[in-house]
Protein backbone atom coordinates (compact mmCIF):
# COMPACT_ATOMS: atom_id res chain seq x y z
CA UNK A 1 0.00 0.00 0.00
CA UNK A 2 2.62 2.46 -1.35
CA UNK A 3 0.39 5.33 -1.86
CA UNK A 4 -1.31 5.05 1.91
CA UNK A 5 2.46 5.73 3.24
CA UNK A 6 2.98 8.59 0.92
CA UNK A 7 -0.45 10.29 1.87
CA UNK A 8 0.06 9.65 5.65
CA UNK A 9 3.83 11.24 4.71
CA UNK A 10 2.57 14.31 3.11
CA UNK A 11 -0.30 14.22 5.16
CA UNK A 12 2.57 15.09 8.43
CA UNK A 13 4.55 17.86 6.30
CA UNK A 14 1.28 19.40 5.15
CA UNK A 15 0.05 19.62 8.41
CA UNK A 16 3.02 21.15 9.99
CA UNK A 17 2.52 23.84 6.88
CA UNK A 18 -0.30 25.18 7.49
CA UNK A 19 0.41 25.49 11.38
CA UNK A 20 3.54 27.68 10.15
CA UNK A 21 1.79 29.65 7.48
CA UNK A 22 5.58 29.83 5.60
CA UNK A 23 6.88 27.73 2.69
CA UNK A 24 10.57 27.04 2.01
CA UNK A 25 11.91 27.82 -1.52
CA UNK A 26 12.91 25.29 -3.59
CA UNK A 27 9.94 23.10 -2.48
CA UNK A 28 9.56 20.15 -4.15
CA UNK A 29 5.90 20.78 -3.96
CA UNK A 30 4.58 17.63 -2.48
CA UNK A 31 1.08 17.18 -1.43
CA UNK A 32 -1.63 20.02 -0.55
CA UNK A 33 -2.44 21.72 2.23
CA UNK A 34 -4.22 20.26 4.82
CA UNK A 35 -7.77 21.62 5.21
CA UNK A 36 -8.98 23.05 8.81
CA UNK A 37 -11.67 20.72 9.07
CA UNK A 38 -8.98 17.82 8.77
CA UNK A 39 -6.71 19.60 11.58
CA UNK A 40 -9.82 19.76 13.71
CA UNK A 41 -10.43 16.70 13.59
CA UNK A 42 -7.27 15.30 15.33
CA UNK A 43 -6.11 18.55 17.04
CA UNK A 44 -6.80 17.35 20.39
CA UNK A 45 -3.66 18.32 22.26
CA UNK A 46 -4.03 20.56 25.28
CA UNK A 47 -0.86 21.86 26.81
CA UNK A 48 0.03 22.84 30.71
CA UNK A 49 -1.76 26.26 30.49
CA UNK A 50 -4.69 24.34 29.02
CA UNK A 51 -4.79 25.84 25.47
CA UNK A 52 -7.16 24.17 23.36
CA UNK A 53 -9.51 22.62 26.01
CA UNK A 54 -12.56 22.25 24.68
CA UNK A 55 -15.83 24.36 25.16
CA UNK A 56 -18.03 22.20 27.77
CA UNK A 57 -18.42 21.26 31.78
CA UNK A 58 -19.14 18.75 34.11
CA UNK A 59 -19.36 18.14 37.86
CA UNK A 60 -18.14 16.23 40.26
CA UNK A 61 -21.33 14.15 40.89
CA UNK A 62 -21.46 13.07 37.34
CA UNK A 63 -18.09 12.55 37.09
CA UNK A 64 -18.27 10.07 39.62
CA UNK A 65 -21.57 8.12 37.64
CA UNK A 66 -18.81 7.95 34.78
CA UNK A 67 -15.76 6.95 37.07
CA UNK A 68 -17.85 4.06 38.32
CA UNK A 69 -18.94 2.75 34.79
CA UNK A 70 -15.95 3.88 32.88
CA UNK A 71 -12.63 3.73 35.24
CA UNK A 72 -13.11 2.19 38.73
CA UNK A 73 -13.17 -1.87 37.25
CA UNK A 74 -9.63 -0.72 36.52
CA UNK A 75 -8.25 2.40 38.73
CA UNK A 76 -10.27 1.15 42.10
CA UNK A 77 -13.60 1.83 43.37
CA UNK A 78 -12.07 5.30 44.87
CA UNK A 79 -9.10 5.89 42.40
CA UNK A 80 -6.77 3.58 44.64
CA UNK A 81 -5.43 1.73 41.83
CA UNK A 82 -5.48 -1.64 40.77
CA UNK A 83 -4.53 -3.09 37.45
CA UNK A 84 -5.13 0.75 36.51
CA UNK A 85 -2.47 3.50 37.96
CA UNK A 86 -3.32 4.64 41.57
CA UNK A 87 -4.92 7.85 40.90
CA UNK A 88 -5.23 9.44 44.06
CA UNK A 89 -3.19 9.58 47.15
CA UNK A 90 0.54 9.39 47.62
CA UNK A 91 1.41 13.32 48.94
CA UNK A 92 4.19 13.23 50.93
CA UNK A 93 5.91 10.05 49.68
CA UNK A 94 7.69 11.11 46.84
CA UNK A 95 11.24 11.82 49.11
CA UNK A 96 10.65 7.87 50.60
CA UNK A 97 11.51 4.44 49.82
CA UNK A 98 8.10 3.87 48.84
CA UNK A 99 7.11 7.01 46.26
CA UNK A 100 3.46 6.38 45.15
CA UNK A 101 3.18 8.17 41.90
CA UNK A 102 -0.89 9.71 41.06
CA UNK A 103 -2.37 12.31 39.95
CA UNK A 104 -2.63 14.30 43.02
CA UNK A 105 0.90 13.32 44.31
CA UNK A 106 2.97 13.89 41.07
CA UNK A 107 1.52 14.78 37.96
CA UNK A 108 2.37 18.57 37.59
CA UNK A 109 -0.21 19.92 35.45
CA UNK A 110 -3.86 19.76 35.33
CA UNK A 111 -5.05 19.89 32.09
CA UNK A 112 -2.87 17.17 31.41
CA UNK A 113 -5.35 15.27 32.77
CA UNK A 114 -7.99 16.16 30.45
CA UNK A 115 -5.66 15.75 27.58
CA UNK A 116 -4.97 11.83 28.62
CA UNK A 117 -8.56 10.81 29.82
CA UNK A 118 -9.84 12.30 26.13
CA UNK A 119 -7.05 10.70 24.24
CA UNK A 120 -6.75 7.30 25.72
CA UNK A 121 -9.40 6.72 27.72
CA UNK A 122 -10.98 4.18 28.62
CA UNK A 123 -8.34 1.85 27.45
CA UNK A 124 -11.02 -0.40 25.78
CA UNK A 125 -12.91 2.42 23.93
CA UNK A 126 -10.64 5.25 24.03
CA UNK A 127 -11.66 8.74 22.23
CA UNK A 128 -15.34 7.77 23.50
CA UNK A 129 -15.98 9.78 26.11
CA UNK A 130 -17.93 13.57 26.08
CA UNK A 131 -16.36 16.59 26.65
CA UNK A 132 -18.70 17.17 29.13
CA UNK A 133 -17.93 13.43 30.44
CA UNK A 134 -14.26 13.87 30.39
CA UNK A 135 -14.66 17.20 32.09
CA UNK A 136 -16.69 15.39 34.64
CA UNK A 137 -14.64 12.70 35.56
CA UNK A 138 -11.62 14.88 36.17
CA UNK A 139 -13.68 17.11 38.67
CA UNK A 140 -14.60 13.58 40.47
CA UNK A 141 -10.99 12.79 40.31
CA UNK A 142 -9.43 16.51 41.63
CA UNK A 143 -12.55 15.92 43.80
CA UNK A 144 -11.03 12.47 45.29
CA UNK A 145 -7.49 14.10 45.40
CA UNK A 146 -8.81 16.63 47.82
CA UNK A 147 -8.52 19.87 45.47
CA UNK A 148 -12.10 20.55 44.38
CA UNK A 149 -15.19 20.44 46.93
CA UNK A 150 -18.17 17.78 46.33
CA UNK A 151 -20.17 20.52 44.45
CA UNK A 152 -17.54 21.73 42.00
CA UNK A 153 -17.93 21.53 38.27
CA UNK A 154 -14.61 21.75 35.90
CA UNK A 155 -14.83 23.91 32.57
CA UNK A 156 -11.43 25.11 30.59
CA UNK A 157 -10.97 28.04 32.91
CA UNK A 158 -11.39 26.05 36.08
CA UNK A 159 -9.21 22.95 35.11
CA UNK A 160 -6.54 25.64 33.95
CA UNK A 161 -6.68 26.84 37.57
CA UNK A 162 -5.91 24.16 39.25
CA UNK A 163 -2.67 23.86 40.59
CA UNK A 164 -1.09 20.16 41.87
CA UNK A 165 1.14 20.94 44.56
CA UNK A 166 4.01 19.34 43.02
CA UNK A 167 4.19 21.20 39.86
CA UNK A 168 7.38 23.29 41.17
CA UNK A 169 8.87 19.73 41.89
CA UNK A 170 10.24 19.19 38.17
CA UNK A 171 13.76 20.28 37.10
CA UNK A 172 15.76 19.58 33.48
CA UNK A 173 18.12 16.69 32.55
CA UNK A 174 20.95 17.04 34.91
CA UNK A 175 23.07 14.38 33.49
CA UNK A 176 25.87 13.35 33.24
CA UNK A 177 25.48 12.65 37.17
CA UNK A 178 27.46 9.40 38.00
CA UNK A 179 31.31 9.03 37.72
CA UNK A 180 32.81 5.75 36.99
CA UNK A 181 36.74 6.32 37.69
CA UNK A 182 37.43 3.50 35.42
CA UNK A 183 39.83 1.89 37.48
CA UNK A 184 41.67 -0.85 35.35
CA UNK A 185 43.86 -2.56 38.32
CA UNK A 186 43.69 -3.27 41.87
CA UNK A 187 40.16 -2.14 41.91
CA UNK B 1 19.03 -1.00 9.07
CA UNK B 2 15.62 1.78 8.71
CA UNK B 3 15.51 3.59 5.99
CA UNK B 4 13.34 7.21 5.36
CA UNK B 5 12.98 10.68 5.10
CA UNK B 6 15.54 13.01 6.99
CA UNK B 7 12.63 14.69 9.23
CA UNK B 8 14.47 17.90 8.56
CA UNK B 9 13.53 17.77 5.07
CA UNK B 10 10.16 17.60 5.54
CA UNK B 11 10.43 20.87 8.19
CA UNK B 12 12.35 22.55 5.55
CA UNK B 13 9.73 22.05 2.84
CA UNK B 14 6.54 22.66 5.56
CA UNK B 15 8.98 26.14 6.47
CA UNK B 16 9.39 26.81 10.26
CA UNK B 17 8.39 29.91 11.88
CA UNK B 18 11.55 31.57 14.36
CA UNK B 19 9.21 30.37 17.63
CA UNK B 20 9.40 27.00 16.35
CA UNK B 21 11.09 25.52 19.87
CA UNK B 22 9.46 22.01 20.05
CA UNK B 23 7.99 19.11 17.54
CA UNK B 24 4.82 17.37 18.99
CA UNK B 25 4.60 13.64 17.50
CA UNK B 26 1.71 11.71 17.94
CA UNK B 27 0.98 8.00 16.96
CA UNK B 28 -2.56 6.40 15.91
CA UNK B 29 -2.44 4.02 18.13
CA UNK B 30 -5.35 3.97 20.09
CA UNK B 31 -3.85 6.21 22.96
CA UNK B 32 -2.91 8.85 20.06
CA UNK B 33 0.36 8.76 22.01
CA UNK B 34 2.08 12.02 22.27
CA UNK B 35 5.77 12.98 22.66
CA UNK B 36 7.83 16.15 22.03
CA UNK B 37 11.22 16.45 20.20
CA UNK B 38 13.56 19.43 20.90
CA UNK B 39 13.59 21.38 17.17
CA UNK B 40 17.52 20.88 17.33
CA UNK B 41 17.20 16.80 17.40
CA UNK B 42 14.67 17.27 14.30
CA UNK B 43 16.99 19.22 12.53
CA UNK B 44 19.80 16.90 12.98
CA UNK B 45 19.45 13.23 12.83
CA UNK B 46 15.69 12.64 13.26
CA UNK B 47 13.79 10.27 10.88
CA UNK B 48 10.95 9.02 9.43
CA UNK B 49 11.48 5.51 8.98
CA UNK B 50 8.99 3.91 6.37
CA UNK B 51 11.01 0.42 5.61
CA UNK B 52 13.38 -1.76 7.61
CA UNK B 53 15.92 -4.61 7.08
CA UNK B 54 14.60 -4.05 3.81
CA UNK B 55 11.05 -4.84 4.05
CA UNK B 56 8.07 -1.92 4.60
CA UNK B 57 8.08 -1.81 8.22
CA UNK B 58 6.20 -4.30 10.20
CA UNK B 59 2.62 -3.04 12.04
CA UNK B 60 4.52 -3.32 15.60
CA UNK B 61 7.00 -1.41 14.60
CA UNK B 62 5.18 1.56 13.47
CA UNK B 63 3.65 0.81 9.81
CA UNK B 64 3.53 3.14 7.75
CA UNK B 65 5.36 5.64 9.51
CA UNK B 66 7.39 6.00 12.71
CA UNK B 67 9.71 8.66 14.05
CA UNK B 68 13.12 7.35 15.03
CA UNK B 69 15.57 9.65 17.30
CA UNK B 70 18.53 7.93 17.51
CA UNK B 71 20.00 7.85 20.99
CA UNK B 72 16.80 9.17 22.51
CA UNK B 73 14.71 7.01 24.90
CA UNK B 74 13.26 4.40 22.53
CA UNK B 75 9.52 5.80 23.64
CA UNK B 76 9.94 8.48 21.84
CA UNK B 77 10.48 7.63 18.63
CA UNK B 78 6.84 7.80 18.08
CA UNK B 79 4.94 4.64 15.52
CA UNK B 80 2.23 5.01 13.25
CA UNK B 81 2.77 8.71 13.42
CA UNK B 82 -0.05 10.85 12.06
CA UNK B 83 0.93 13.76 13.17
CA UNK B 84 3.77 16.77 13.54
CA UNK B 85 2.78 19.95 15.13
CA UNK B 86 5.18 22.39 15.65
CA UNK B 87 5.01 24.51 18.61
CA UNK B 88 6.94 27.04 20.84
CA UNK B 89 6.68 24.70 24.20
CA UNK B 90 6.58 20.96 24.80
CA UNK B 91 2.89 19.57 25.17
CA UNK B 92 3.42 17.97 28.68
CA UNK B 93 1.93 15.43 27.58
CA UNK B 94 1.17 12.28 30.38
CA UNK B 95 3.93 10.30 28.87
CA UNK B 96 6.62 13.23 29.70
CA UNK B 97 5.33 14.03 32.59
CA UNK B 98 3.73 11.39 34.77
CA UNK B 99 5.65 8.74 32.91
CA UNK B 100 9.07 9.10 31.44
CA UNK B 101 10.03 11.48 34.26
CA UNK B 102 12.71 10.83 36.75
CA UNK B 103 12.11 10.39 40.40
CA UNK B 104 14.93 11.48 42.66
CA UNK B 105 15.45 10.61 46.15
CA UNK B 106 14.76 14.35 47.51
CA UNK B 107 11.60 13.88 45.65
CA UNK B 108 12.41 16.08 42.90
CA UNK B 109 11.92 14.79 39.29
CA UNK B 110 14.11 15.58 36.26
CA UNK B 111 12.31 15.88 32.82
CA UNK B 112 12.66 15.68 29.26
CA UNK B 113 15.69 13.77 30.27
CA UNK B 114 15.84 12.06 26.35
CA UNK B 115 19.66 10.83 25.79
CA UNK B 116 20.39 7.34 26.99
CA UNK B 117 23.90 6.80 28.06
CA UNK B 118 26.07 4.47 27.21
CA UNK B 119 25.43 0.71 28.30
CA UNK B 120 27.07 -2.31 27.57
CA UNK B 121 25.93 -6.39 28.08
CA UNK B 122 28.10 -9.41 27.40
CA UNK B 123 25.74 -11.38 25.41
CA UNK B 124 28.34 -14.49 26.06
CA UNK B 125 28.32 -16.19 28.36
CA UNK B 126 24.93 -14.98 29.81
CA UNK B 127 22.05 -15.25 32.37
CA UNK B 128 20.24 -18.88 31.22
CA UNK B 129 23.43 -20.29 29.51
CA UNK B 130 26.02 -22.72 30.71
CA UNK B 131 29.33 -23.29 30.08
CA UNK B 132 30.16 -26.66 29.00
CA UNK B 133 33.48 -27.47 30.01
CA UNK B 134 36.61 -25.48 31.41
CA UNK B 135 38.95 -24.21 29.23
CA UNK B 136 38.65 -21.45 26.70
CA UNK B 137 35.48 -19.58 26.12
CA UNK B 138 34.98 -16.12 23.76
CA UNK B 139 33.45 -13.63 25.75
CA UNK B 140 31.18 -11.38 23.68
CA UNK B 141 28.71 -8.87 24.16
CA UNK B 142 27.36 -5.04 22.65
CA UNK B 143 27.93 -1.85 23.66
CA UNK B 144 25.97 1.47 22.47
CA UNK B 145 25.79 5.03 23.64
CA UNK B 146 23.03 7.71 22.83
CA UNK B 147 26.04 10.30 22.49
CA UNK B 148 27.65 9.12 19.80
CA UNK B 149 30.40 6.03 18.76
CA UNK B 150 31.64 3.66 21.42
CA UNK B 151 35.24 4.47 21.97
CA UNK B 152 36.62 1.50 24.22
CA UNK B 153 34.95 -1.31 25.86
CA UNK B 154 36.62 -2.78 29.31
CA UNK B 155 35.67 -6.32 30.39
CA UNK B 156 35.89 -7.63 34.02
CA UNK B 157 36.47 -11.46 34.74
CA UNK B 158 37.20 -11.36 38.50
CA UNK B 159 34.23 -9.46 40.12
CA UNK B 160 35.61 -5.94 39.36
CA UNK B 161 39.41 -6.56 40.47
CA UNK B 162 40.49 -5.74 37.13
CA UNK B 163 39.53 -4.69 33.67
CA UNK B 164 41.05 -5.84 30.29
CA UNK B 165 39.68 -3.58 26.96
CA UNK B 166 38.40 -5.81 25.07
CA UNK B 167 38.13 -5.63 20.83
CA UNK B 168 35.61 -3.66 19.03
CA UNK B 169 34.39 -5.11 15.88
CA UNK B 170 34.34 -2.52 12.92
CA UNK B 171 32.16 -0.82 11.82
CA UNK B 172 31.86 1.37 15.14
CA UNK B 173 28.89 3.69 14.01
CA UNK B 174 27.42 6.08 15.99
CA UNK B 175 24.73 5.61 18.38
CA UNK B 176 24.75 2.15 16.55
CA UNK B 177 24.94 -1.51 18.55
CA UNK B 178 29.00 -2.15 18.58
CA UNK B 179 30.01 -6.07 19.09
CA UNK B 180 33.06 -6.11 21.75
CA UNK B 181 35.00 -9.68 22.53
CA UNK B 182 37.68 -10.95 25.03
CA UNK B 183 39.22 -14.45 24.81
CA UNK B 184 39.10 -16.25 27.99
CA UNK B 185 40.33 -18.82 29.41
CA UNK B 186 37.62 -20.48 32.07
CA UNK B 187 39.63 -22.26 35.17
CA UNK B 188 36.18 -23.97 36.30
CA UNK B 189 36.00 -21.98 39.45
CA UNK B 190 33.09 -19.55 40.58
CA UNK B 191 33.85 -15.96 38.57
CA UNK B 192 31.72 -12.44 37.99
CA UNK B 193 32.30 -10.92 34.96
CA UNK B 194 30.90 -7.68 33.20
CA UNK B 195 31.56 -5.22 30.54
CA UNK B 196 32.22 -1.34 31.20
CA UNK B 197 31.26 0.50 28.08
CA UNK B 198 33.10 3.99 27.13
CA UNK B 199 31.79 6.49 24.65
CA UNK B 200 33.72 9.23 22.69
CA UNK B 201 32.29 11.64 25.18
CA UNK B 202 34.81 9.96 27.73
CA UNK B 203 31.82 8.89 29.85
CA UNK B 204 32.47 5.79 31.21
CA UNK B 205 28.87 3.15 32.03
CA UNK B 206 28.66 2.97 35.98
CA UNK B 207 28.31 0.30 38.75
CA UNK B 208 24.82 -0.45 39.83
CA UNK B 209 26.16 0.83 43.07
CA UNK B 210 27.81 4.49 41.68
CA UNK B 211 24.15 4.85 39.74
CA UNK B 212 21.90 4.28 43.40
CA UNK B 213 24.21 6.23 45.38
CA UNK B 214 23.65 9.56 42.73
CA UNK B 215 20.15 8.71 41.55
CA UNK B 216 18.60 6.46 44.43
CA UNK B 217 16.51 2.78 44.12
CA UNK B 218 13.20 4.81 42.51
CA UNK B 219 14.71 5.76 39.46
CA UNK B 220 14.69 3.66 36.56
CA UNK B 221 13.92 4.84 33.13
CA UNK B 222 17.63 5.19 32.56
CA UNK B 223 19.02 2.31 34.41
CA UNK B 224 22.52 2.21 32.18
CA UNK B 225 24.47 0.52 34.91
CA UNK B 226 26.75 -2.72 34.70
CA UNK B 227 25.45 -5.60 34.35
CA UNK B 228 27.13 -8.46 36.19
CA UNK B 229 26.81 -12.24 35.44
CA UNK B 230 27.81 -14.68 37.73
CA UNK B 231 29.53 -17.97 36.55
CA UNK B 232 28.99 -21.03 38.84
CA UNK B 233 31.64 -24.51 39.29
CA UNK B 234 28.84 -26.14 37.10
CA UNK B 235 29.60 -23.59 34.23
CA UNK B 236 25.36 -21.94 34.94
CA UNK B 237 25.79 -18.15 34.03
CA UNK B 238 23.06 -16.44 36.88
CA UNK B 239 21.94 -12.78 37.46
CA UNK B 240 25.23 -11.76 39.71
CA UNK B 241 22.24 -8.87 41.65
CA UNK B 242 20.15 -11.48 42.31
Amino acid sequence: MPMRKLQVAAFAALALSYATGIHAQNSYGIGRAATPAEIAGWNIDIDRHGNNLPPGSGGVSHGREVFDRQCAACHGAKGDGCIGDQLVGGQGTLATPKPVRTVGSYWPYAPTLFDYIRRAMPQNAPQSLTNDDVYAVSAYIFHLIGLLPAEATLDAKALSAIKIPNRNMFVGDLRPDVENPACMKDC
Amino acid sequence: MDRGVRLKLVLQEAGLQAGAKWVVAEGADAAALTRSVPIEKCLGDAVLVYSQNGERLRPQQGYPLRLLLPGFEGNMSVKWLRRLRVAAEPTYSREETSKYTDLMPDGSAREFTFYMEAKSVITRPSGGQRLSVPGFHEISGIAWSGHGKIKRVDVSVDDGQSWQEAQLQEPVLTRALTRFRLPWHWDGQPAVMQSRAIDETVYVQPTLAELLAVRGENYYYHNNAIWPWRIGTDGAVTNAHA
